[in-house]
């Protein structure tokens, strides 16, 4: 890979122009997963499981199939069984057995809302009488809600044939724990003996929901043919394909899925719910058909982020430098496994250079809905503990907590706790930005306090294809294949506008489906500027040397003996050629004569993500009767690499510190002793919402990320990891408590301060 | 959402004649205002009227009427349409206060205040200003006019007084006393799009040496109904509002609070904060009469 290009040396990277997507997204009308419709199409709705833990005796659809306008009905038995086998692509753990169970129950219901009908019906209200008249007989089981609960040797199990897994051999008896891990350097016992101060906590986080505002949707058409065709909105097309295939058991040559726009993923779109039952009910009714969640459903039924209960414990000396640190993490998978835990255990002690460490974690299974990605999974319920733990830490030492991070802080050659050595990364640099930043110094008034807390996420590569298309005027058209879930388009153009030297307006680019598009990872894993970006640009240089020879061939010359130069090909110095440099649209206007259309194309599996450090700064008020917290000032300064288009960058790390203030201070699942979601609506699932809190502060860092032609690293999940411990780590300083339960919902905080008050 | 027919009568007796029509037919009728809790309300099959009454068209219903006697506040008037007036807002801030914490913007320009009364939640953030403020229904029917203290009105969680037929038309507040001012806070974890926790009204009037004369609470979310608290306007009256006063009248709307735990909110908490907004709303209610004359 050749080294990152200087920032001066950039025409148009770093430029703010508007998003090709914004104008049909503000007036409305873009199509998102509901918005699209078939001549014939019947509208589905689920049966869905009123127990939390239950076994199905019977189901009786008979009733339900003589109401006017059912077309179909399936249940378990119309689904293939799947055999078991780590689930590719996606953005999550999880199972390709356990996944098609979860998209339609088979012998068990395993939580409140798993579905275990569907009807497709002429209109809605048909499929809904008809939901309404199947007739399930159940046996129900006890619920498993929590982390002890489900870890306690007696515990009721969710699967009598699951053992755990990590353990030297395979244990005796099954377990609700699917799965163990255990990462660990240095001599922890001698760590601890040597430290000068030790903090030990438990720290919970609750069960969230990434709270996207679009609701699953798609519409799915089977023909008779065997090919089956898909409209969804998804954050990885091809995901669709691979899962819904293996899920149904047929091919993916038979499943075309077209991505519409789509409206908030955060890494919950990465599964799939709906596509394999819609296919179903296409191809048993001969209809189209359309299958959209309720918001509830989506609450209930969807995959919200885990649950965590985290034991901690880091010691120092008094100088602030950290001698060692351990981690018991256990994370909430939902009713199947695969939680984020392995992320978490890695990330954990990332951001600091300890001696010795040691983490160990649990992928435990309880009676929710299974989760799914959420912004950087498992880090933010990892990181709340750590940077909470450091928070205490800097208190006890009274060190100023940026000092004290500076103190530890991992910077080049620094071995990571998961592995690698770091080279060119933005800790240390994010750190310094933070102590100079004005927000830094403001003076607080009674009851108000700061919060400090650092964020990271590793961001990866993967596989990404990108063609360019030059028409014959010289404009171009990017094709490729991840829908654009945060400006993804608008950063494409300007690479491809940058290479190829022409304006950004004249870039267009098309999100494309699985047959139109090469094959394409998920949208996820911060990987999409950084990866597909990457396609993009080398399928301009493609095209770039293309155009050296044509222009070579124009003038007759050796195509060694022209370079590209400033958006044209010039004949090298010393070479005798009689005419005008050329640009693309010189050669493209004459590209019938030099060989036909230009076309340039790249495909590749992304490697040197570089990872994304973030600090944040939290300035909070404290209402001491009511326990209400306002946020008052908010900072997030974060390592871009290079940003690409700096308004995007920016709103994701304004995005990603929304959802962590939300996360730290009011939302939460509220389940009743039966496993039941109490708040399944936006009203008493409380995200923050505009007025709650003031205007995001940001700074972009830009250490390039010498793995990107531009220097260009994963933003869009580092900005969720600091704000959890940064709104606790504020709210602590202004009440003098030490919180280690979120949400930080006024009830708690004045439960906490009356009992403070003895 | 279940087919349903649709009228829109243009006056009282229009309205009554219809009502009746459809009780005799046992049509199941639903009154309609600005409909912003009514339409949600819809799409639960159970609870799917067969018929939609519209009193919009009813001069009587959209009209604000301050006068000498006090003021007249049609039930399908809008928070919107409230809070552009200011000189009600003068006299009567902590009700405009109330009703413009309904909802967003766009709820603003249908929410009425009446629908918020009819609607009867426990939660409603109108029921506890109006309460305060000593507002009477007028409500036509088939046995013509009657007249119901607001306290009196709502029954139960999403329960009213209206027999078959009836409907609010309007809310009659009375005049303003010298030195008077009322104020409304409710408690939310967020800043809008929220529901009370718990919630205060208070209407109170001071004379010229600052003693209060006169004072109604009355307090919402932590009970079946909002609740009128004459305890706790009786730890005001004849004091000078000072710290121990408010202090006492909160301690009162503790005292008088009957809450349940639920996903909003634990009792205890309900408890204590129904006093902490009563202490507030005494205070700016306090604030407001001395500061301006009413």
């Amino acid at each position: 890979m050749s080294e990152a290009i200087k920032a001066e040396d950039f025409k148009q990277i770093g430029s703010r122009p508007i998003r090709p997507d914004g104008l049909d997204k503000v007036t409305g009308r873009a199509n998102f997963g509901a918005d699209f419709s078939l001549p014939g199409m019947l509208h589905g709705r689920f049966l869905r499981s009123p127990h939390g833990h239950a076994r199905i005796r019977s189901i009786d659809v008979k009733a339900a199939l003589a109401v006017p306008g059912v077309k179909a009905i399936v249940t378990g038995k119309d689904f293939p069984d799947v055999e078991p086998g780590d689930i590719q692509g996606g953005e999550g753990g999880g199972d390709y057995h356990d996944m098609a169970v979860n998209v339609m129950a088979r012998d068990k219901v395993l939580y409140h809302g798993h579905a275990v009908a569907a009807v497709a019906a002429t209109s809605v209200r048909a499929a809904e009488e008809a939901v309404r008249a199947i007739k399930v007989e159940y046996e129900p089981l006890p619920v498993v809600l929590d982390i002890d609960t489900a870890m306690a040797p007696d515990a009721p199990l969710l699967h009598e044939h699951l053992y755990t897994e990590g353990l030297p051999e395979k244990p005796a008896r099954p377990s609700n724990v699917a799965q163990v891990m255990e990462s660990s350097r240095g001599d922890i016992e001698a760590g601890f003996a040597e430290a000068d101060v030790i903090i030990e906590r438990t720290y919970y986080t609750p069960t969230v929901h990434q709270g996207y505002i679009e609701p699953h949707a798609c519409l799915a058409r089977w023909g008779q043919d065997e090919q089956s065709t898909v409209w969804c909105c998804t954050q990885g097309s091809f995901d669709v394909r691979s899962m819904t295939a293996r899920v149904l058991d047929i091919s993916v040559s038979s499943l075309k899925v077209i991505p519409t726009e789509i409206g908030g993923g955060f890494g919950g779109k990465t599964t799939v719910y709906l596509e394999p039952v819609a296919i179903v009910l296409s191809r048993l009714s001969g209809r189209p058909v359309k299958l959209v969640m309720t918001r509830e459903e989506v609450f209930r039924a969807s995959g919200p982020a885990s649950a965590s209960k985290i034991k901690l414990k880091i010691g120092a000396r008094k100088d602030g430098k950290l001698t060692a640190m351990s981690a018991w993490m256990a994370y909430e998978a939902g009713a199947f496994k695969g939680s984020p835990m392995v992320p978490g255990v890695m990330c954990v002690f990332a951001p600091y250079d300890v001696p010795a460490f040691k983490a160990e974690g649990y992928d435990v299974l309880v009676n929710k809905p299974k989760v799914a990605a959420y912004r950087a999974p498992g880090a933010p319920q990892a990181l709340f503990a750590t940077e909470s733990a450091m928070d205490e830490l800097a208190r006890k030492l009274n060190m100023d907590p940026i000092e004290l991070r500076l103190k530890n802080a991992v910077r080049d050659g620094s071995q990571a706790a998961y592995g690698p050595k770091f080279h060119a990364i933005g800790m240390e640099a994010c750190l310094q930005a933070a102590r100079a930043h004005p927000n830094y110094k403001r003076p607080l008034g009674p009851n108000q306090g700061r919060g400090v807390a650092v964020g990271f996420w590793f961001n990866v590569g993967m596989q990404s294809s990108a063609e360019i298309h030059i028409n014959e005027d010289g404009t171009a058209t990017v094709i490729e294949g991840n829908p654009d879930i945060g400006g993804s388009r608008a950063s494409m153009a300007l690479m491809a506008a940058e290479e190829l030297g022409i304006p950004y307006k004249d870039v267009r680019v098309l999100v494309a489906d699985t047959e139109a598009a090469g094959f394409t990872n998920v949208t996820g894993g911060s990987r999409v500027t950084f990866a597909t970006g990457m396609a993009v640009i080398e399928a301009a240089r493609d095209i770039i040397s293309q155009l050296k020879q044509r222009a070579a061939a124009l003038w007759n010359v050796d195509a060694d003996m022209v370079d590209w130069v400033d958006g044209k090909v010039v004949a090298r110095p010393g070479v005798n050629v009689e005419a005008d440099p050329l640009s693309l649209a010189d050669i493209a206007a004459q590209s019938a004569k030099t060989g036909g259309p230009l076309l340039g194309r790249a495909s590749l599996n992304a490697r040197g993500a570089g990872p994304s450090f973030s600090v944040n700064l939290c300035d909070v008020e404290v209402d001491p009767d009511t326990g209400k917290v306002d946020v008052l000032s908010y900072t997030a300064i974060q390592d871009a690499g290079k940003a690409i288009h700096p308004s995007y960058v920016e709103g994701q790390m304004q995005g990603g510190a929304v959802q962590g203030i939300g996360w730290a201070l009011n939302e939460e699942y509220i389940f009743d002793a039966e496993g039941v979601m109490e708040n399944a609506g936006f009203l008493d699932y409380r995200i923050p919402v505009a007025s709650d809190l003031p205007m995001i502060d940001t700074q972009i860092i830009e250490i390039a990320n010498p793995g990107h032609p531009y220097g260009v690293r994963g933003v869009g999940e580092t900005p969720i990891v600091a704000p959890l411990a940064a709104v606790a780590n504020a709210v602590n300083a202004a009440t003098g408590l030490q919180m280690t339960e979120l949400p930080l919902s006024p009830p708690r905080i004045l439960a906490a301060l009356e009992a403070a008050k003895g | 959402m279940e087919s349903f027919a649709y009228q829109a009568p243009d006056s009282l007796d229009a309205a009554v004649a219809l009502l009746a029509e459809q009780r005799e037919a046992s049509v199941r009728t639903q009154i309609l205002a600005g409909g912003t809790d009514m339409i949600v309300q819809l799409r639960s099959v159970d609870r799917a009227p067969r018929m939609i009454v519209d009193i919009k068209r009813i001069p009587e219903t959209r009209s604000i009427k301050l006068g000498a006697d006090g003021l007249i506040l049609g039930a399908a008037v809008t928070g919107a349409e409230l809070s552009a007036r200011d000189d009600v807002t003068a006299i009567y801030p902590g009700l405009v206060e109330a009703a413009d914490l309904i909802g967003s913007t766009q709820i603003q320009g249908r929410a009425s205040v009446g629908g918020n009364l009819c609607n009867a939640s426990p939660a409603g953030d109108t029921i506890p200003a109006l309460i305060a403020n000593g507002a009477i229904c007028q409500i036509a029917g088939p046995g013509g006019w009657r007249e119901l203290p607001v306290e009196d009105f709502v029954v139960g969680v999403g329960r009213n007084a209206l027999e078959p037929g009836e409907f609010l038309v309007a809310l009659r507040l009375p005049a303003a006393q010298p030195r008077s001012a009322d104020a409304y806070l409710r408690f939310t974890p967020r800043s809008e799009m929220d529901i009370a926790v718990a919630s205060a009204g208070v209407r109170l009037a001071v004379d010229e040496d600052g003693v209060c004369t006169e004072a109604r609470v009355a307090i919402g979310a932590v009970a079946v109904t909002a609740l009128l608290v004459p305890e706790a306007a009786e730890a005001l009256i004849g004091t000078r509002l000072d710290d121990a006063a408010c202090a006492a009248a909160a301690a009162a709307s503790t005292a008088a609070a009957r809450p349940i735990s639920d996903k909003r909110g634990t009792e205890a908490y309900r408890r204590t904060v129904v006093g902490v907004l009563t202490r507030r709303a005494a205070v700016i209610a306090r604030d407001r009469a001395l500061g301006g004359q009413a």
